[in-house]
């Protein structure tokens, strides 16, 4: 297994004010340094949702507004003793620019961006810069550093923070000038994790190698291309070459400060491609590594290809692909598997070859004709790596057998076979494990495959990765515990380089976004600690475009394919020519999600350890209940700020051993949604859209209180939502064991009682029934508890238990049945003054998919609490972290008590 | 026209092997069990009368061979997937000439035929369980990665993941297909821990039919056209509470199949035949 054993060795810890929290006993020292910050942040409390609406109004530009402001700061705060004052040369023509020196046009080229695009307050810049400085450039020349180099913010600030300055300047004399730093980085990694150095100024030499020759490009580029435009200082053509799925080139011009963005659309354009979230544009890197286009990014800053060459191709292959909308993306689809399997990157076997293959004649050639399609009829086509006679006999011979098969039909079933291939789908990366055995990493719509050879040995779902990150030239995944385990532990795997190390991680979070979300995190610029990477992936959701695509309203577009140059014929309807302008959306609506598993970064939340036997309440809920309704609520904002999260994780999972938990996967979007709100809602000001809705509120102080358990107030709130699920086919009731007519009758009895971390097990593989188990926090935290040593600051504690009870499922086929509990889980959090467990449990029925949260608040505070306000504020509370749900239920129970003293 | 990866458990022919008067002496047992040969005998009868006249699958039977005592356990020589059959290597030295009644068997069955002849590859059937939409290889004393390799190059249409075998002879000595997406599982630790590496490794969701008894788990379950789903099991008399177990799978056509004096030499029901399908899928 190519792991490298949980223990905590490669915890990675959080920068700042999440240092402390984090982990270990040992962070807890650092305390003290964390209540300025978390000051700072609380005297600022609007400001986050305001310039989240603004982010948000705005989307597509946010994020290049914010790598541009990070571009701007990095060249204003670093010294530049090399470049002379820029500036008055900066407007000049740019003819003339050609004769300037790189660093002079470095200049210009930001300043330029200043007043055009990065109007933006540099509120997080600081920040921002430090991500951006930080980011370890193997090589020189890589480009896409302004936007998406944050990503080890995490511990680069760290690194601030604690590298000597010898260190650092060590670090540096060894990268500065050196093209390829790799090597040494590598050699020094054992080291100290702590010593990623800052790396500020090296990058800034390096990037300014970058600008110089990307200029020099450019500039040959212009050259090139006998345009008139070229002389419009405002309008730098560049011509695009974009190779297309059926091999023909696609050349346009852009603005040479074009988006990927803009690059792309064209192309789809020319296409008349709608459905085009699945796609991207990719080019080669210098190590011939296929990189794709970031859309929310200036091109030239990503390629440094000279003749800006790319590559239209599937990013994300749709798991199910009868289920997008048009025949022609289904059909550019087909293309690119074609292509897949031909080159070996799609491996299949001699019958599915052969289907395959007569598939792709059905559609290309039509109808197998005896007279016309002589045996070498096919060699034009490439049905495999290695094709042989025998294989194209085949091919004809199944030909032969598809007769009156449409073209759309034909790519169908050529589709509905491809996509059952074991590797369809599968982004590979070379890696080694922690033993130096060569593996590879397997980036699906599932989660990471590792491979060795050909077998695969371990597999990762989404639902079971708690966080991914690169540092340097590993990538590590951590990884939630399972049952039996104590903690969760860390996975690393070495990549041949950095950049290889940051490419797999962005394709991770691309594919966790794309397929696991049902949107897009909001930006995370105006989050408190916006110390991640600022790469997110800024397109639609799987979910979202199936969504658009099912609006999608126009005739069947004309299309030809290309062997045969023969009219497209629609299964159900006549080619019509031509519809251009269908205006759907672009896939550049949102910006910068915020992912769960996030690069190294911001996430206090994510440091997680398993708490075993997290004992049952000690109090039990229901004395009053009242009902409340929204508008009692008012403006809130988030609870607490800047606090110190301590977030567990306790996998108790009472998982039903039948169901993996990979399969929660399409299901358990929102609630992950719910999940994740509530976590990074205690830490942080969470800009998402459920801010918006809401306004803030003083919150905190409730938190804020002093320690000192007198009394208790115990909240539970139930707040249920039913929303209209897509995925869901069926229907029956809900929580009822739905018996799975499968065969999968069980001995044992399902109901289990709460589950023992340990020892809970085998069985509970009766389907699905419901639990509800409630966990509350008890000695385990009071036991952390005395090991802070200051009080200052509360420190929230939050346990995550998850309970997963799927339907029984046939076919992998990813959609729940009826009725069926999908997920429960149970977060506790407490915080010295107030514990919170929540219950979320979902279910489905009928197509509904429901979600009902119980919270269970315990205040502890003393005399001095006003229960009034506490209880609304938690009911705000609630509210504000679940907008779209309805508070349903509320109990209140007080208990007071004489405390023994207070520490 | 089916596609890839349909008609799971759909079955014509089967290959057997007569059990040689050797095995009650020689063949390799973890037990130390007296072996008496003529029940053994009787069951082989029983079992291959069951698949020849009461499911209607044409019966290829081998001749015993006394120099190969374990013969009888034919499933161990080859895995057979759609119209492609990979003759094994296995991991006992003394069963490795087991292959060639089977791979000439397999050759005469009109199956793309492919041979384990890398050295340093073991692989024996019974650690190969093949769900319908992929392989688990169990790495077992008899079975190692190299032949997992083989496998998956074999089978490239399919993932094929490793799970360590511990405590038993052969991945399928406590588990196997008990229908489309049913795995058959033992109770035993051992078994319970397979059977969570395969569902954390799998993209499929699977149900389970958890059996109180390891060697119970081990069944057959063949889609056969008029009979629907068939499931040959163990009998009450060998594992009551696991035949009890198998009785509410109401959709089945259940069969139980003694085998209580093969599992003396830790044969289970589905070591003693290969299951092919000469219907053509595609």
């Amino acid at each position: 297994m190519a792991v490298l054993s949980s223990g905590r060795p490669l915890v990675l810890r959080v920068p700042g004010v999440m240092t402390t929290e984090v982990g270990s006993e040992t962070d807890v020292k650092k305390e003290p340094e964390k209540v300025p910050e978390v000051q700072q942040h609380t005297e600022q409390p609007d400001k986050p949702a305001d310039s989240t609406a603004s982010a948000s109004s705005d989307p597509p530009q946010e994020e290049s507004r914010s790598a541009e402001a990070g571009s701007d700061q990095e060249a204003t705060a670093s010294p530049e003793p090399s470049s002379p004052p820029a500036a008055g040369g900066q407007k000049k023509d740019k003819g003339i620019s050609r004769f300037l020196p790189p660093w002079l046009k470095r200049q210009k080229s930001q300043s330029q961006d200043k007043p055009g695009e990065s109007a933006a307050p540099p509120k997080q810049e600081s920040e921002e810069v430090v991500k951006e400085d930080q980011e370890e450039t193997s090589q020189p020349k890589e480009q896409e550093e302004d936007g998406g180099g944050a990503e080890h913010s995490e511990e680069v600030k760290e690194a601030r923070e604690e590298v000597q300055p010898e260190e650092k300047e060590k670090d540096e004399e060894k990268s500065i000038g050196s093209a390829d730093t790799q090597p040494v980085r590598e050699e020094k990694e054992g080291e100290s994790e702590v010593k990623e150095s800052d790396e500020k100024e090296e990058n800034e030499e390096e990037k300014k190698e970058e600008e110089e020759k990307e200029e020099q490009q450019v500039v040959q580029q212009e050259a090139s291309v006998p345009s008139t435009l070229k002389l419009n200082k405002k309008m730098k053509m560049v011509v695009c070459h974009v190779t297309l799925l059926d091999g023909s080139q696609f050349s346009c011009e852009v603005e040479k400060r074009a988006k990927g963005q803009y690059l792309f659309f064209q192309v789809c354009d020319h296409l008349n491609l709608l459905e085009k979230d699945y796609f991207g544009l990719s080019f080669k890197d210098n190590a011939e590594q296929r990189c794709w286009l970031d859309p929310t990014k200036e091109i030239k800053r990503q390629t440094r290809n000279s003749q800006w060459q790319f590559s239209f191709s599937v990013k994300f292959y749709p798991p199910d692909p009868s289920q997008l909308t048009e025949d022609i993306t289904r059909y550019l689809l087909c293309l690119q598997l074609r292509q897949d399997i031909a080159s070996g990157r799609l491996p299949c076997s001699f019958v599915t070859h052969a289907l395959l293959g007569s598939y792709t004649l059905q559609a290309e050639l039509g109808d197998h004709d005896p007279e016309e399609h002589r045996l070498d009829y096919i060699s034009d086509f490439q049905f495999a790596p290695n094709q042989t006679k025998e294989l194209e006999e085949k091919v004809v011979e199944l030909h032969k057998s598809h007769r009156g098969m449409t073209p759309a039909q034909a790519d169908a079933q050529f589709l509905e076979n491809a996509k059952k291939l074991s590797m369809y789908g599968v982004d590979l990366h070379h890696a080694k494990d922690s033993e130096g055995v060569d593996i590879m990493l397997g980036v699906c719509a599932n989660g990471l495959l590792i491979y060795k050879d050909r077998l695969r040995i371990n597999r990762f779902a989404w639902p079971k990765i708690l966080k991914i990150s690169y540092k340097r030239s590993n990538f590590y995944i951590k990884i939630r515990p399972g049952e039996a385990e104590q903690f969760e532990s860390t996975v690393g795997f070495k990549l041949p380089n950095h950049k290889a190390a940051k490419r797999v991680w962005k394709v991770c979070v691309e594919h966790h976004t794309f397929f696991r979300l049902v949107s897009p995190e909001q930006p995370t610029k105006t989050k408190f600690l916006t110390l991640g990477s600022k790469f997110r992936y800024s397109g639609r959701t799987q979910a979202q475009t199936r969504q658009a695509s099912s609006l999608i309203d126009r005739p069947a577009p004309y299309f030809q394919r290309t062997s045969s140059k023969r009219i497209s014929r629609s299964l159900d309807g006549a080619p019509v020519v031509n519809v251009s302008d269908y205006s759907q959306a672009a896939g550049a609506g949102e910006n910068g999600p915020a992912l769960e598993l996030n690069s190294d970064s911001k996430s206090p939340q994510v440091e997680v350890v398993e708490k075993p036997n997290a004992d049952a309440a000690t109090s039990i809920a229901s004395e009053t209940a009242f009902e409340t309704d929204d508008a009692s609520e008012r403006k809130s904002k988030l609870r607490v700020q800047g606090e110190n999260i301590y977030v567990r994780h306790s996998n108790l999972m009472l998982e039903d051993l039948d169901k993996t938990q990979e399969d929660v996967l399409k299901h358990q979007a929102s609630i992950s949604e719910l999940k994740r709100s509530f976590m990074e809602a205690t830490p942080e000001p969470r800009p998402s859209q459920w801010d918006k809705r809401l306004t803030g509120s003083p919150a905190t102080s409730l938190r804020l209180q002093a320690q000192g358990s007198l009394e208790e107030e115990l909240t539970s709130l139930f707040l249920s939502k039913a929303c209209f699920s897509g995925l869901a086919g069926s229907c029956s009731t809900a929580a009822a064991p739905a018996e799975a007519s499968q065969g999968s009758a069980q001995p044992e009895v399902p109901q289990k009682s709460p589950p023992h971390p340990g020892t809970d097990s085998r069985d509970a593989s009766q389907p699905p029934v419901v639990k509800t188990e409630m966990v509350t926090i008890s000695d385990t935290f009071a036991a952390q508890k005395t090991e802070i040593s200051t009080k200052e600051v509360p420190i929230v504690h939050t346990e995550t238990k998850t309970i997963t009870y799927e339907a029984a499922q046939l076919d992998g086929n990813g959609d729940g049945e009826p009725g069926v509990l999908m997920t429960a889980q149970t977060i506790t959090s407490e915080s010295l003054c107030t514990t919170t467990t929540t219950h979320i449990t979902k279910t489905l029925k009928g197509g509904l998919s429901e979600t009902r949260i119980e919270k269970r608040i315990v205040i502890t505070g003393d005399s001095d609490i006003d229960h009034d306000q506490a209880l609304a504020q938690a009911i705000k509370e609630a509210k504000e972290q679940h907008p779209d749900m309805s508070v349903t239920r509320v109990v209140v129970h007080k208990e007071t008590e004489l405390a023994e003293d207070d520490d | 026209m089916a596609g890839l990866m349909s008609g799971f458990g759909c079955f014509t022919h089967a290959v057997m092997r007569a059990a040689p008067r050797s095995l009650a002496r020689d063949a390799l047992r973890s037990g130390g069990q007296e072996v008496d040969l003529l029940k053994v005998q009787e069951e082989h009868e029983e079992y291959a009368s069951v698949l020849k006249h009461r499911l209607g699958l044409e019966v290829l039977e081998l001749p015993a061979d006394e120099a190969m005592p374990d013969c009888v356990f034919v499933e161990d020589a080859a895995v057979v997937c759609g119209d492609t059959a990979l003759v094994s290597r296995p991991g006992a030295p003394s069963r490795r000439r087991e292959t060639e009644a089977m791979k000439s068997a397999l050759t005469e069955l009109g199956l793309n035929v492919v041979e384990m002849t890398d050295e340093s590859a073991t692989l024996e059937g019974g650690d190969v369980l093949f769900t319908g939409r992929e392989f688990f290889v169990g790495l077992s004393k008899r079975t190692n990665q190299r032949g997992a390799e083989i496998l998956a190059d074999t089978f490239k249409d399919y993932a094929v993941s490793t799970v360590p075998v511990q405590g038993a002879l052969h991945l399928k000595s406590f588990c196997s297909m008990a229908g489309p997406g049913l795995i058959a599982i033992g109770s035993s630790e051992a078994a319970q821990k397979a059977l969570k590496i395969m569902q954390q490794m799998s993209d499929h969701k699977y149900d389970k039919l958890t059996l109180p008894d390891d060697s119970a788990a081990n069944c057959i379950y063949m889609n056969l056209p008029g009979k629907g789903d068939v499931l040959l099991h163990c009998t009450p008399e060998e594992f009551p509470e696991s035949a009890k177990v198998f009785e509410k799978l109401k959709d089945h056509m259940l069969i139980p199949v003694t085998n209580q004096e093969k599992a003396k030499v830790d044969g289970g029901l589905t070591c003693c035949s290969v299951l092919i399908n000469k219907k053509k899928n595609i």
